[in-house]
């Protein structure tokens, strides 16, 4: 892949983790929790969608961010206040700005008018209002400050101990400026003048590369003055002592030249004037152009440089830098025998090494404390997939072989069934832990909610405000994504039917903003997420007269509250067509409900009118393994999830009793339950149904409650890896999915909602019951 | 040229985004994520060159070039900082704190290049 | 007669095989593999050609009677029955035949219209027919196998 598309995929990867974090920190505002930090984060949040757009040259969404950024960046350093208009502003914006950030990566683009509505507002909130936060790109050259000419100074800043200027000798030198014998490219060349500060240095810009630059523009001639060096004994290594001349051709602009110094003008003396003293401003600059005395060009800088670092060689290394005096140093003489620079490195890498190198971690420590992050590694999803199926085939594997053992005919206690034990454990460990790989927080899901509550509300005029709990639940991923729709639609439905306008709301003595509850836990080895809301509850009469309008229900069906706060789940009760439609808006609840039982899953809902309703939605905590109970049926061998059997129990005679023209119900203890056979309802007929002669699974199902199957007997309790049905044949009504069992062979993994529902609606013929006692 | 760049900035996106550039010039590069761990990058390493940006969290850019400044080995290492800031008193303030040099944002490879050869050798 | 192309690709690869009397060729770029019969689930519901699932190193895939699928008559099970494992779009299916019997190449040999017999279930699914060397061989056109509006639930 082409480097630059694999970066711009980790930037809207980064830009959906910023988004969140922009998020999170513009609600904690919200609420009036927010810290500098917090505001901090926000506005880099907003800074490093900018800065990666530009980089990509997404312009539209770097000229939003811009705008944001703008208004983050006053209102962190207090210039602006965060009240609450501008909060709810800010949320806008983050909106807006996660709406650009999915028009530049897939390449739609948003709402013109809404985005230039909300920057609008973010201006006019901002300081200096539309001048200030309008986007202008850089310019395309590397910037320099103004250059201002400046004479050389007289006095240094005290903080350097720099040698001074010597005023009268420089005005000495000056009436006796002579015409420098070296020759330059005729009238109107250019001399540069250039004396770095100390501080120049202590920002680790080099003069030799400035020069070096400069020597790149034309023919250069430089020379150096080294008058205000001093003798070693005096001599500050942080110190500046040299100053240079450079004459460059006139064919050279004068902006290069300025150009070149564009990092060090703060910190040097500095000085372009064209020869014969044609520079702008200052009379004396024709004075000072030949103040400095350059030295023929006899002697080069370099001998000079190298005696005076031989000196330095010889001496004993300087003292640390930071403050203290140079330490003694027998004067040496110069002596100008050429002398290789790069002979000192190791001299010069002493000197800065013998300065205390104190901790750094004092710096760090004053910067605000942070835990220690826990360690992670990114990993690309595809290979932990392919781990995940792998285990998935080592378990089938694992049981194919342990099976095969015992049909070899080796007894339990033999060393080898003790290792097949051995082995089981063990590959039970390792799926449970590389299951775990793939479990994720539902916050991912639960991050999208606050928007959408914003949205909803403002569509409905209504106030809303969303508490979430539970967000760092973990889920496998196949199931996390799969959580999205139905709590979207869960959440829309409390704002849209729950709850009152305001008005409604304080009319009935309750606040005006309206509360949705958001949780998620674990609850008996599945996850249920609940959605509630302190509304009106189920409107019992309308819900009532639509079903009986639909047909759903007669007329004069007695039913209890539950059930008729429950018939919005009921096929048909909404006009939405197909399930696939689930992402459109306004879909009923009975569609939601069919696309969470194809998950396995299970959705209820509980209400009290004038309080509010309990939308409660149970899944299993993986789509890819299932804890089930092996049974017979007839010559099959099924599998029932684990989860939703309650007990089983051998019926004796008495136990069955018929009810109607063909069916049967199971006394259990005091209750009695619809009996199924679970052969009929699947199609495998049985010649003879004798509940004696089998065993009750007594289940839960969400369409009839409580209900016994019967199966002829069970052969155990496994983990199953799920394998669909659906990708390479169909749907089927009762069975929810497949799984490989020891022997290779195919069983199905059975949906007990779906079995019930098919045996209500083709009942098992009568003359295939056969019943004693 | 086998110099050796050390990229600080909070955003993956900017890290390797420096990185390929740089790399595709010749440069070695070495990246930390804001300026605490910029410091204990340099506890180990001697880069030729620092670019740093600035606003990160935990220690800043202003911060991290103060803290360079101030001791250890990378004390006289050439150090950039970006800025897409058209106010001078960010530029005003890296300077004091100690940059060496700017390269302005968005990056432009060419730019980037001439501004660290400026600095180093 | 008048002659048919396949698709306009002359030179496709077709695999012969054989059920009762009769035999068929499919197209080779189609086949994933051949196995022997493997008793398969049978799954509720399911039409009668569809005889159950079958396990193909992980996968689960429904193995059609073809024979019962062309209106031939319910095949007999026997080890000597044959699956053909095709892909038809995306899915994965098993054909259950008798044998495999041969390669043909479409270039060598001239594929003919089907002649329209009133009537004739197996008209549905057979693209065309094939001479060769005295056997009459028909074309099947797999992407019409699955379609199960035609067929009738058991």
């Amino acid at each position: 892949m082409d480097p630059m598309d694999a970066i711009r995929t980790t930037f809207f990867i980064e830009c959906d983790e910023l988004l969140a974090q922009l998020e999170e920190g513009l609600m904690a505002m919200e609420q009036g929790s927010a810290d500098s930090e917090t505001i901090n984060s926000v506005f880099r949040a907003v800074h490093s969608v900018k800065g990666g757009g530009g980089a990509f040259g997404l312009d539209p969404l770097v000229r939003f961010s811009h705008v944001f950024e703008t208004l983050l960046d006053q209102i962190r350093s207090s210039q602006v206040e965060a009240t609450e208009s501008v909060v709810a502003t800010l949320l806008r914006a983050a909106d807006m700005l996660a709406d650009h950030v999915s028009a530049a990566r897939d390449g739609g683009g948003v709402d013109e008018a809404r985005s230039e509505q909300i920057a609008a507002a973010i201006m006019s909130h901002t300081l200096g209002g539309s001048s200030a936060a309008a986007y202008q790109p850089q310019p395309d050259e590397i910037e320099g400050l103004d250059f201002k000419p400046q004479m050389i100074s007289l006095d240094l800043p005290s903080a350097e101990p720099a040698a001074d200027f010597d005023i009268s000798a420089l005005l000495a030198g000056a009436a006796a400026a002579p015409a420098d014998p070296v020759a330059n490219d005729g009238e109107g060349g250019w001399i540069v003048n250039f004396a770095p500060h100390a501080s120049l240095y202590a920002k680790a810009n080099d003069s030799a590369l400035v020069l070096r630059e400069l020597s790149g523009l034309g023919e250069a001639v430089i020379s150096v003055n080294d008058e205000a060096l001093p003798t070693l004994d005096e001599m500050d290594p942080a110190g500046a002592y040299l100053g240079w001349t450079v004459r460059l051709p006139a064919s050279v602009a004068e902006e290069d030249i300025r150009d070149a110094f564009a990092f060090v003008d703060d910190d040097c003396d500095l000085e372009i004037v064209r020869e014969g003293g044609g520079s702008a401003d200052l009379d004396i600059s024709a004075l000072l152009a030949g103040a400095v005395e350059p030295r023929t060009s006899a002697e080069e800088p370099a001998d000079l440089l190298s005696s005076l670092l031989q000196e330095v060689v010889q001496s004993p290394p300087a003292a640390a830098p930071a403050p203290p005096a140079p330490a003694p140093v027998a004067p040496a003489t110069a002596q100008n025998k050429p002398f290789n620079l790069m002979d000192l490195a190791p001299h010069v890498d002493e000197l800065t090494q013998s300065a205390p190198s104190a901790p750094v971690q004092a710096q760090a420590a004053n910067a605000p404390a942070a835990p220690p992050p826990p360690q992670t590694i990114r990993v690309d999803l595809d290979r932990v997939d392919r781990l995940i199926n792998l285990v998935g085939e080592l378990v089938i594997n694992q049981a194919m072989l342990a099976q095969r053992v015992m049909e070899s005919g080796a007894g339990k206690a033999t060393d080898v069934n003790l290792a097949i034990t051995d082995l089981e454990l063990l590959t039970r460990n390792i799926q449970d832990s590389v299951m775990a790989i793939r479990a994720q927080p539902v916050k991912s899901v639960f991050q999208r909610m606050p928007r959408l509550v914003r949205e909803v509300g403002e569509a409905t005029h209504k106030r809303v405000r969303l508490v979430t709990e539970g967000e760092g639940t973990e889920v496998d991923k196949t199931v996390v994504e799969k959580l999205s729709d139905p709590i979207t639609h869960m959440i829309r439905n409390a704002i849209d039917h729950g709850l009152e306008t305001p008005a409604e709301r304080e009319a009935a003595g309750k606040p005006a903003e309206g509360t949705v509850r958001l949780t998620a836990a674990h609850r008996s080895g599945r996850i249920v997420i609940e959605v509630s809301d302190d509304g009106r509850g189920v409107d019992r009469v309308r819900v009532k007269a639509k079903a009986i309008e639909k047909g759903l229900i007669s007329a004069d069906a007695q039913m209890t509250d539950e059930e008729i706060d429950n018939l919005i789940f009921a096929p048909g009760f909404s006009t939405a067509a197909t399930v696939s439609d689930i992402s459109g808006r306004g879909v009923g609840m009975d569609v939601v409900k069919r696309s969470v039982q194809a998950l396995g899953g299970r959705i209820t809902i509980i209400s009290t009118p004038g309080q509010g309703s309990r939308f409660s939605l149970s899944l299993p905590l993986t789509l890819a393994v299932l804890d089930g109970m092996v049974v017979t049926v007839g010559d099959q061998t099924l599998v029932a999830p684990l989860t939703t059997i309650i007990e089983s129990l051998k019926p004796r005679a008495g136990d069955v009793r018929p009810l109607g023209p063909s069916n049967f119900v199971l006394k259990i203890r005091d209750a009695f339950v619809p009996l199924i056979d679970t052969g009929a309802a699947l199609g495998f007929g049985k010649s003879k149904f004798d509940p004696t002669e089998g065993v009750a699974l007594l289940v839960e199902s969400d369409v009839a409650g409580q209900v016994a199957l019967m199966v002829d007997h069970i052969q155990g309790q496994r983990q199953v890896v799920i394998k669909s049905l659906e990708t390479n044949y169909k749907p089927t009504d009762g069975v929810a999915a497949a799984t490989i069992l020891g022997d290779g062979r195919v069983a199905l993994i059975l949906d007990i909602d779906g079995l019930v529902t098919a045996h209500r609606k083709a009942p098992p013929r009568a003359d295939t019951l056969a019943m004693t006692g | 040229m086998n110099l050796t760049i050390l990229a600080v900035d909070d955003s993956r996106t900017i890290r390797e985004m420096l990185g390929h550039t740089l790399r595709q010039a010749g440069y070695q590069v070495i990246t930390a994520e804001d300026g605490v761990h910029g410091l204990e990058v340099l506890q180990t390493e001697r880069p030729d060159v620092i670019v740093t940006d600035i606003n990160m969290p935990r220690l800043d850019g202003f911060g991290f070039i103060e803290a360079v400044r101030a001791e250890g080995a990378s004390r006289t290492s050439p150090i950039l900082a970006p800025t897409t800031e058209s106010e001078p008193e960010k530029k005003a303030r890296a300077r004091a704190a100690g940059a060496t040099g700017w390269i302005v944002k968005p990056f432009d490879p060419v730019k980037l290049i001439e501004a660290i050869r400026r600095v180093a050798a | 007669m008048t002659e048919l192309s396949l698709d306009g690709r002359d030179g496709s690869e077709l695999i012969s095989f054989r059920i009762g009397e009769q035999e068929f060729c499919v197209d080779i770029m189609a086949v994933r593999e051949i196995r022997g019969w493997t008793p398969a689930t049978p799954v509720p519901h399911s039409p009668r050609f569809v005889r159950g699932v079958i396990n193909l190193r992980g996968a689960v895939l429904p193995v059609i009677d073809l024979a019962d699928r062309l209106g031939l008559g319910t095949a007999v099970e026997t080890a000597r029955h044959v699956i053909i494992v095709v892909q038809i779009g995306s899915r994965i299916v098993g054909l259950l035949v008798d044998a495999v019997c041969d390669i043909l190449s479409t270039a060598d040999h001239v594929v003919q219209k089907t002649p329209d017999l009133a009537g004739d279930q197996m008209q549905n699914f057979v693209k065309g027919l094939i001479a060769l060397e005295g056997r009459m061989i028909s074309l099947i056109d797999l992407s019409l196998v699955l379609d199960t509006h035609q067929a009738e639930a058991a």
